[in-house]
């Protein structure tokens, strides 16, 4: 029998406040046991306060290839930021 | 046509993919990337986690006979931050498309290659302090450059790698420390420690630069930041103080401070020793393989045993479900 431990991606929340960052990932047999890994791999020197684990097959990530499209409307959108408008200097606090 | 056409597109794509590592953007997995860039990376990348998972061996052989509890609690946090090295590294391989069982079976083969320094014996509990300071020494320089490497996933890992590699060293050191304020017989055990990793630490830097073939390419890539030679001068350099302080000598009887260059001129490395450890002939080749071939093979059963639990685990839940 030959069937291989699936890779887990895991995301680690380093203290209370802040969000879960991914921070590597790792083989295991099923959740629990990524826990358990992860807790041992990425959290040895009180790095985390919690940890998700998700199977790696279930992340669906864009392609660079297609990053022209995705992301660049985005630069001639100036407007979508505070400094576009134009406001005389006596109004503070906006 | 189309071919030439092919061909122009891949040159043209080479040129952006350098020119970005030249601004010094990072490289992620999925960015298209030069074939041969993908393959140094997964040489690169595995020899170095194979090294971390090896290198484990020479020091588990002192865990069970650690002087104290407070020298067995620290070797055996080294030890497993290094299997924890091996994970960072072996998963940052992973990420350029080959599979961990792959990575395996090249290290089990010997198609791939680990840091020829685990191939020498650790006879005395010396050994571990030698290690320490010396090998881990080393190798911090090596990969101190790398967390500034053009891959990302790379580069992330060494950080990380860095980050726990000091406390190495300095436990490593601290051995060696207490040993030669100890009895007679502990400092020349320190001092024989000393004699026999001397040499070898100097070659994991790899052999001269005008034999190193690889330096160009892992230049421009960013996976060298500096030559060989002047890795192992700087290595030379920060080490020999370190000997001073603690009463300990350099085995090089052509050790000499060069006030003009202001760094230390050293005696001959012996290449043939280390092309020889290379090529499979040092003391501990073969039982490094066994040892580590041996865990594999012992181990399947578990790792069959975990995935049949695990899934009958699951079909318990569907079944519930239904």
């Amino acid at each position: 029998m030959k069937k291989n431990w699936p890779l887990w991606e895991i995301f680690v929340r380093s203290k209370n406040g802040l969000e879960h960052r991914h921070f590597g990932s790792l083989h295991a047999a099923d959740a629990e046991m990524a826990l358990e890994n992860a807790r041992d791999v990425y959290t040895r020197r009180n790095e985390g306060v919690s940890i998700w684990v998700v199977e790696s097959k279930h992340i669906t990530a864009s392609n660079p290839e297609n990053n022209g499209e995705l992301f660049e409307p985005a630069q001639d959108k100036v407007y979508r930021h505070p400094t576009f408008y134009d406001l005389p200097d006596e109004v503070k606090h906006m | 046509m189309t071919r030439t056409m092919s061909e122009e597109q891949i040159k043209n794509l080479e040129k952006q993919f350098e020119a970005r590592i030249a601004r010094d953007e990072k490289i992620e997995p999925k960015d298209w990337m030069p074939e041969k860039y993908r393959k140094t990376h997964i040489r690169q990348m595995s020899q170095h986690a194979h090294s971390e998972v090896v290198g484990m061996l020479p020091e588990g052989n002192w865990i069970t006979r650690a002087p104290s509890l407070r020298r067995k609690v620290a070797l055996l946090a080294k030890i497993q931050d290094e299997a924890g090295h091996g994970l960072y590294l072996y998963s940052a391989c992973e990420t350029l498309g080959i599979s961990r069982d792959e990575l395996y079976e090249q290290l089990h083969t010997g198609k791939a290659k680990y840091s020829s320094i685990f191939n020498y014996p650790t006879v005395t509990w010396a050994d571990m302090g030698a290690i320490g300071w010396l090998v881990d020494g080393a190798a911090i320089i090596n990969q101190v450059p790398l967390c500034s490497t053009s891959f990302g996933p790379y580069a992330r890992a060494m950080v990380r790698v860095c980050k726990e590699e000091s406390f190495h060293q300095r436990q490593g050191y601290e051995i060696m420390l207490k040993l030669t304020k100890g009895a007679p017989e502990q400092k020349e055990m320190a001092q024989d420690a000393l004699n026999r990793w001397w040499w070898p630490s100097l070659m994991m830097f790899g052999p001269p630069d005008a034999e190193s073939i690889h330096t160009e390419q892992s230049m421009k890539w960013k996976l060298k930041r500096k030559t060989n030679d002047e890795l192992r001068q700087q290595f030379i350099d920060q080490t020999v103080p370190q000997a001073d302080l603690i009463g300990l000598t350099i085995p090089d009887p052509e050790l000499k401070w060069n006030e003009e260059t202001g760094h230390y001129d050293f005696g001959e490395i012996n290449w043939d020793e280390f092309w020889q450890v290379v090529k499979g002939h040092g003391p501990c080749n073969k039982e490094r393989m066994n040892a580590r071939v041996g865990a594999w093979e012992h181990g399947e059963w578990v790792r069959d045993a975990a995935m049949v639990y695990a899934e009958k685990k699951e079909n318990r839940k569907l079944n519930k479900a239904v």
